[in-house]
């Protein structure tokens, strides 16, 4: 396809200086902006990570007091979910969205600076805890009630504060997804001839605005229970402990679709890529990222098979989350059949999406063995639950990060990262990654609870396998973060394709992308 | 790949096979989910595998048929793309067949669920508190309570060799004893935050919740001892309330449990007579290892703000009645608990006179179990 030069001609650049960065309203700058805080974020808390493997190296106690373990394994969880993935996915929405419909920028472009700034301060307010009188939260990310209530320090309330700002600036992130995605596709880019990206961006939009509003009525009660004499959660005003439960999962369960449904599309744009095949399905593509997301609000109490349940609800609930399996299931082989009788290279970005569909889906099959309501019973709160949401989450979404980064950075910079570096980090990572969290399926079913800062003899042995894999991980995202410094510095100058099969609007923008881009709507064929 | 490439992937190689085998932790591990001791855990040990198999049978397809595509159609090995995207009879097919094979796998796991919820007809009834950070249990029409906390040989080794201890945080200083071949309810909650009550031998947990009772029920056909831990995130010693059941024959169990009777009773009695402030010290001595280490330390020096040191503490130090009220009754707002609902007079006094005579601390008074009784 040919550049579109004349785009380039009649348009001012950035801003000077630092001021820049804070009034933007253009989509690449904010964009831009998510990514660094979530990289940032992303090494926070992987150090946390790093200090609870190291504590887990061996039994006993070597490093950190038990309450300081609390802290390190809620803060970890708190900035991985809220910190590192949803910024990222948000930076990815901002930068790519418009260039894949043909737009110039989000809707509302104000509102989408208002949506990153909130984030530095809340983040600022969430470690501050760290030095306060009271410590960072040590309730876990998941924060049960009364835990996190009658028994928390008073800096559980910066933490609800925080959580209300992270809040905010997802609804808002959100609405402008839904008004650019609706309002401002180019003529002829009617929803099912739209990039796979953006559907599942805008199905994500939807959950967002529905789920997080949940959380701040969650964290609102935990606060009048705490100071207002409120008692949702105390039975001796009335309330009940388990109410915070179904609350705090009606939220938490749409979360994490929430952080996987961009994943998903993020991997169906890179298969086909380097296939040089289209993507089997689309529209069974597009009906199942809906039918997850429905269900996704369906599903919630699957969390909570041990908290005393009618067996009615126990029943609902485990067929519900079985169903699940099956608009999932029809993802993965409509990727697999995708890569069958194509012509596939294997790039970075295509090493880290082919270990998503292989490591998502292991991630997976555990997801279906905790459905099964009383076997569930054995698993939950164990390390086999932990082994499931990291394998969906880091070889998951993190992998689906990465390959977008690897994947959309010659765009964005205009140059290409160092291929020999992208698969060595690919490689370290891949292996590492396993080696750190498949023996956690292991000691959780053989009996280790989660959340626990040391344990019995028999977990020794495969806690120093996971300890070993969690550093070799760790080391190998200081690779990540030099070959994406190093490639915004400088490299081979990237085309406007940058790759042989690739399709999409933002292929026939200039690389790096113009400040300014599709200020005419392109035509779409 | 490059020299330094190697280099780097050598020594990582090299730290992680002498991380692996340097140092081996002789303890048996095993891989799989515990098979367990009583029919409910076996149905529950089958459903596991069932749906592991599942799983399996599926990853062999969809990953074979992902990796012949990486390896048949590479561009490099001159793979020419095709053309489909669609396929409709397929996709139908694909939708349907896990479909069924979910209903074939609820079916097991629905009858499963339904006979857990049973705990009629029960043949012994036992009282589960979770407490921060140790169990209690109740024999409710036997006349028999106790609790169950750490035992001192695990928690003395957390700072020390934890390898030199058997069942290492998996020991109790009280086990929960029952007889084998009777169903056995529990009735289940907690005294502060969740708390779960989970023995993976006996195939299930329940939460402790504050103000609500959960049940559940278990039949354990052998006498042996299984151990589990609490299972839900409850503040700093979460890992540290391990639970032990011994399961006896029913002989075993009724001399058991006529020894327990006796120590109530003793203990009840002991609280009516004087004693003496050395048999107070040492009796507190051991109560302050159990109860009050984990928070005001060894030495009494605690871990302020928010555990204050007993050691020249204006408490400790201070008139003997406000020490008597603030062990008691706790401190509301704070970790500080009510003592005086886990421990009895003797105990309580015991503690109290300990520690208001060591440390340091030499204020030579001490209190006697009438006293505790009174302020109650």
């Amino acid at each position: 396809m040919a550049t579109l030069a004349h785009e380039v001609d009649h348009q001012h650049g950035p801003a000077r200086g630092i001021l820049r960065w804070v009034f933007t309203t253009n989509h690449k700058d904010i964009g831009s902006l998510y990514l660094w805080l979530a990289l940032i974020m992303f090494l926070t808390g992987g150090s946390l990570a790093m200090l609870i493997r190291a504590e887990l190296f061996q039994p006993g106690l070597q490093l950190v007091e038990p309450i300081v373990f609390n802290r390190l394994t809620t803060m970890h969880g708190l900035i991985m979910v809220f910190g590192a993935v949803m910024p990222a996915w948000t930076g990815f929405a901002n930068w790519m969205i418009p260039m894949m419909i043909g737009a110039p920028d989000m809707a509302l472009p104000r509102m989408n600076n208002w949506s990153f700034w909130l984030l530095p301060f809340a983040f600022s307010l969430l470690m501050s805890t760290w030095f306060l009188d009271g410590g960072a939260p040590a309730f876990g990310w998941t924060f049960y009630a009364p835990l996190s209530t009658t028994f928390a320090p008073s800096t559980t309330d910066v933490f609800i504060f925080a959580v209300h700002l992270m809040g905010f600036s997802s609804i808002m992130g959100a609405i402008n997804v839904i008004a650019t995605v609706l309002n401002m596709r180019a003529p002829g880019m009617t929803l099912m001839k739209m990039p796979l990206f953006c559907w599942t961006w805008l199905v994500t939009a939807f959950l967002l605005i529905a789920a997080m509003p949940v959380l701040a009525g969650t964290v609102t009660m935990m606060l009048t229970d705490r100071h207002f004499g409120t008692s949702f959660f105390s039975a001796a005003g009335g309330g009940d402990p388990v109410l915070f439960q179904h609350v705090f999962w009606f939220f938490g369960h749409p979360e994490v679709y929430i952080m996987i449904l961009p994943a998903f599309g993020v991997v169906s744009e890179i298969i086909p890529t380097f296939a040089r095949k289209q993507i089997f399905g689309y529209a069974s593509m597009v009906y199942a990222i809906s039918a997850i997301a429905f269900l996704s609000f369906i599903v919630w109490a699957h969390h909570m098979f041990a908290t005393g349940m009618p067996v009615a609800g126990e029943l609902y609930f485990m067929y519900a989350t079985m169903l699940i399996a099956v608009p999932t299931g029809v993802k993965v082989f409509n990727w697999v059949t995708t890569l069958w009788r194509g012509s596939i290279s294997f790039e970075t970005p295509m090493l880290f999406a082919l270990a998503f569909v292989f490591l998502f889906t292991i991630g997976g099959f555990s997801g279906l063995m905790l459905a099964i309501g009383p076997a569930d019973m054995q698993y939950t709160d164990t390390y086999f639950v932990v082994a499931h949401f990291h394998y969906v989450l880091v070889p998951g979404a993190v992998f689906a990060l990465m390959a977008g980064a690897y994947y959309w950075i010659p765009k964005w910079t205009g140059h290409m990262y160092n291929e020999r570096l992208g698969k060595l980090h690919f490689w370290l990572s891949a292996i590492s990654v396993n080696v750190l969290f498949f023996p956690m399926h292991f000691v959780g079913l053989q009996g280790m609870p989660r959340r626990i800062p040391d344990y019995a003899l028999q977990f020794a042995d495969f806690n120093r396998i996971s300890s070993i894999g969690g550093f070799v991980f760790g080391l190998s995202q200081l690779l990540f973060v030099y070959i994406m410094i190093a490639t915004v510095r400088g490299g081979v100058k990237a085309t406007d394709r940058v790759w042989e099969g690739s399709h999409g609007l933002e292929w026939t923008l200039p690389s790096p992308a113009p400040y300014h881009s599709f200020t005419t709507a392109p035509e779409i064929p | 790949m490059g020299q330094q490439h190697q280099a780097v992937l050598r020594s990582g190689l090299g730290m992680l096979l002498a991380g692996l085998f340097a140092q081996p932790v002789r303890a048996e591990y095993g891989m799989n989910l515990v098979r367990g001791a009583t029919d409910y855990s076996h149905r529950v040990f089958d459903l596991h595998m069932i749906s592991l198999w599942v799983c399996i049978a599926i990853g062999v397809v969809v990953f074979g048929a992902m990796f012949y595509s990486l390896f048949a159609f590479r561009k490099s090995r001159g793979a020419v793309a095709s053309n489909f995207h669609e396929n409709t009879t397929v996709e139908v097919l694909w939708t349907i067949v896990p479909f069924i094979i979910l209903i074939a796998m609820a079916i097991p796991a629905t009858k499963t669920l339904i006979a857990l919820e049973d705990t009629t007809d029960s043949g012994l009834t036992i009282k589960i508190t979770g407490y921060q950070w140790r169990w209690q249990y109740d024999y409710l029409e036997q006349g028999v309570s106790f609790f169950s906390n750490l035992a001192a040989t695990s928690r003395d080794a957390t700072k020390g060799d934890p390898t030199s201890v058997e069942h290492y945080l998996l020991e109790v200083d009280e086990p929960l004893v029952v007889p084998i071949n009777t169903k056995i309810r529990f009735v289940i909650t907690s005294n502060d935050v969740i708390h779960s009550w989970w023995v993976p031998a006996l195939g299930w947990k329940q939460d402790a919740v504050p103000g609500f009772i959960n049940d559940s029920w278990t039949n354990i056909p052998q006498p042996g001892v299984y151990r589990g831990q609490c299972a839900e995130l409850c503040g700093k010693d979460h890992g540290f309330m391990p639970i032990v059941v011994e399961a006896k024959t029913r002989e075993d169990y009724e001399t058991w449990l006529t020894a327990k009777k006796a120590e109530a009773e003793a203990a009840k009695s002991g609280a009516d007579r004087e004693w003496g402030k050395d048999e107070l010290v040492e009796r507190g001595k051991t109560v302050y290892g159990t109860y009050c280490v984990a928070c005001h330390q060894a030495n009494g020096q605690g871990i302020p703000p928010a555990f204050p040191a007993l050691a020249g503490g204006v408490i400790a130090t201070g008139p003997v009645e406000g020490h008597i009220d603030r062990v008691l009754h706790g401190k509301p707002g704070t970790a500080m608990q009510a003592f005086g609902l886990q421990l009895n007079d003797v105990d309580l006094a015991a503690v109290i006179t300990y520690e208001r005579n060591a440390f340091g601390n030499d204020k030579g008074d001490f209190v006697q179990p009438k006293q505790i009784k009174a302020a109650r």
